[in-house]
């Protein structure tokens, strides 16, 4: 009976905090100017935290480290640029196809869908290619797992940079490779007016805040449930999940198939609040700028992960920028911005050294890496998953 | 797929008590061997319902390998596994579980940094249903699912002897026994009929094992369980088994009851070598 207590005392403080922390983020753009850098900042910072909470579950929940977490973005923006652009503007004659269009088109030749169902196809599409990345990685373990993500990163990379030689018949491409698939239309929601980026960023500030919200609570409710205990018993000794009734395909792949899907749904966002869409966006280092959050934050924990990328978010945006003299003081000619994910890299390493288990370490993880508990050492080599 | 699904998610029947007689599982001809290693060779099993069998055998014999093929984990190179009248060679060991094996571990493996309710709670994963989108919007019958199953979890660990106190204990903070404890309860958690016991009673004194060896009694005279154990202990072996089988160098080398093995020439000479050589 005290534990039944316990458990809904602290489901009920995680509510009130998420409600608390989401009412204050919600008026925080009544104190900036709508078009302010600092609201570019934190929209980017939001869509951040998307990201970061979807590949927790990934690498925090279920352990399987993802470094190719940035082909969720790419397939996200992706979706964007096919469906909300005069990308294929010979579809239909060049008359183009309309789905619950927006009012505002640049153009109305190519397709253009409704955002909110660019979202669904972006978060359904995200959820097979996670699940496809997932496949060749069933059979390995750790270090291997995030060589054979990092290279379904790069090659979907490569197929966004010379998507544009990749052609469908006359007229249509699979991308704009290096360049931009643009202008994008913006979002336009039932009941309200159409988003426009040039007046204010205020909707599409909550508009990103209402996706933290959907997302924290997909998190917080995976996590406490039989799907949640079945990744961290996976992540403890797979072994003994195996042998205790959790099937190791299919829940490794709901990991992918989760984990993808919100990066998708993030990137579909960025997408449209870029209003581009082109190859150099998804880059190798996005991915580690983002596993650089949750590191940070400390896996496998929801609250930490969204401090991570929040402060993450804003050394790159803020902090990174500021150091742009420095170079020139000491006589040297480089910018600071140049060489962002190194620093990011750096600041892992030394994070990885002074606190590994994070700025806001989950219980679990802190136990693991004091006490070296955690994965079986005794190997079965033939586990069959 | 589906079909095969349908099959598993049912809970084992158990028994009726009319029907107790007859073999639960048949290994006929298994044989594992890694690489040029022979592990499990030709080996001839059979356990009858709610007995309480033992494999011994010196170390390397192959006894937990031939647990592991049993359990799943490995498929075996030849021969057949039938479980409860279905054929199961080289089935997952989720598969396996669902239909009514379950297991623990000769060094123990428990979820250490998951409560000791926790474990338990991941013991009953296929007796559960709610998926990926059940759980994100837990539905009532989710929620009634979660509250039973944790209300079941804390009988479990009751019923193991766990002190309530410790049911949200991390398990690496339990002591050694109380591991051992939970790992069992885990074990029962999937709702099995055949409990297969790899060296439970290891780092137990002799106190311990007495009792160890009168709660396997209870299981099996209380929740209609078959047990098999693998077991150094002899004194715990020759008390509790119906039949003993044992393994050296992957083969069966003798099988019998408690005092026909230990008379078995072959099986002394396996433990302390061939005499009169030389």
């Amino acid at each position: 009976m005290r534990r039944l207590r316990a458990v809904r005392q602290s489901r009920r403080a995680n509510l009130i905090l998420a409600v608390v922390a989401i009412g204050l983020a919600a008026l925080v753009p009544f104190f900036f100017a709508p078009l302010s850098t600092f609201m570019n900042n934190a929209v980017l910072a939001l869509a951040y935290v998307v990201m970061a909470l979807g590949l927790n579950i990934v690498v925090g929940f279920a352990g399987l480290l993802d470094l190719g977490y940035v082909a969720f973005y790419a397939f996200g923006s992706y979706t964007v640029g096919w469906l909300a652009s005069d990308f294929f503007a010979y579809i239909n004659g060049g008359k183009g196809v309309h789905v619950i269009a927006p009012q505002l088109l640049s153009s109305p030749a190519g397709i253009h869908v409704n955002f909110l169902l660019i979202v669904v196809v972006a978060i359904v599409l995200c959820a097979v290619v996670g699940a496809l990345i997932g496949l060749p990685t069933l059979r390995l373990r750790g270090d291997y797992i995030a060589i054979v993500t990092l290279a379904f990163g790069e090659i979907i990379r490569v197929f966004a940079f010379f998507g544009d030689d990749i052609r469908f018949g006359k007229h249509y491409l699979l991308t704009n490779g290096r360049q931009a698939i643009s202008p994008v239309d913006q979002i336009e929601l039932p009941l309200l007016h159409q988003f426009d980026s040039a007046f204010s960023l205020r909707p599409y500030y909550w508009f990103a805040l209402a996706m933290v919200a959907l997302v924290l609570f997909v998190n917080f409710r995976l996590r406490d449930s039989r799907l949640g205990r079945a990744w961290i018993a996976i992540r403890e000794d797979e072994v003994a999940a195996a042998s205790m009734g959790v099937p190791l395909v299919k829940t490794k792949l709901l990991a992918y198939a989760t984990g993808g899907a919100l990066g998708g749904m993030a990137g579909a966002f960025l997408g449209v609040y870029y209003n581009s869409v082109n190859a150099n966006q998804f880059q190798f280092g996005f991915s580690i700028f983002i596993l650089g959050m949750i590191i940070l934050g400390g896996l496998g924990s929801i609250w930490g992960v969204v401090i991570g990328a929040v402060a993450l978010s804003f050394i790159n945006t803020y902090l990174i920028p500021s150091l742009n003299d420095i170079p020139e003081k000491f006589g040297l000619d480089f910018d600071f911005t140049t060489l962002s994910f190194g620093i990011f890299g750096f600041l892992i390493v030394l994070m990885m050294v002074l606190r590994p288990e994070g700025l806001l370490p989950e219980r679990r993880r802190r136990l693991e890496l004091t006490e070296g508990m955690g994965a079986g050492d005794e190997q079965l080599f033939e586990v069959r998953a | 797929m589906s079909a095969e699904d349908a099959v598993v998610r049912q809970a084992p029947r158990h028994p009726a008590d009319g029907g107790a007689d007859g073999t639960i599982l048949q290994a006929s001809g298994v044989s594992k061997t890694f690489g040029g290693l022979v592990a499990v060779s030709d080996v001839e099993f059979a356990i009858q319902r709610r007995s309480i069998v033992s494999i011994i055998g010196p170390n390397g014999a192959g006894k937990t390998t031939f647990f592991n093929v049993l359990t799943g984990l490995y498929k075996p190179t030849s021969g057949r596994i039938e479980f409860d009248g279905r054929d199961v060679t080289g089935a997952r060991p989720d598969k396996i579980t669902a239909l009514g094996i379950a297991r623990t571990f000769q060094n123990i493996r428990l979820f250490a940094t998951m409560s000791a309710l926790e474990n338990v709670l991941v013991g009953q994963h296929v007796r559960m249903r709610a998926g990926l989108l059940g759980s994100i919007l837990r539905p009532p019958w989710v929620v009634t699912e979660e509250r039973s199953v944790r209300e079941r979890g804390r009988d479990l660990l009751a019923y193991v002897g766990l002190e309530p106190r410790a049911f949200d204990e991390l398990a690496v903070n339990l002591s050694y026994g109380d591991q051992r404890r939970v790992e069992i309860a885990r074990a029962l958690a999937s709702d099995p009929q055949l409990l297969l016991l790899d060296e439970p009673t290891a780092g137990m004194n002799p106190q311990e094992s007495a009792s160890l060896t009168e709660f396997m009694e209870t299981l099996r005279d209380d929740r209609g369980l078959t047990i098999l154990l693998i077991e150094h202990d002899m004194q715990v072996v020759m008390n509790v088994s119906e039949q003993i089988t044992v393994l050296d160098h992957g083969e069966k080398i003798s099988e019998g009851l408690p005092d026909d093995v230990r008379r078995d020439r072959r099986v002394v000479e396996a433990y302390l070598g061939t005499q009169g050589e030389g």
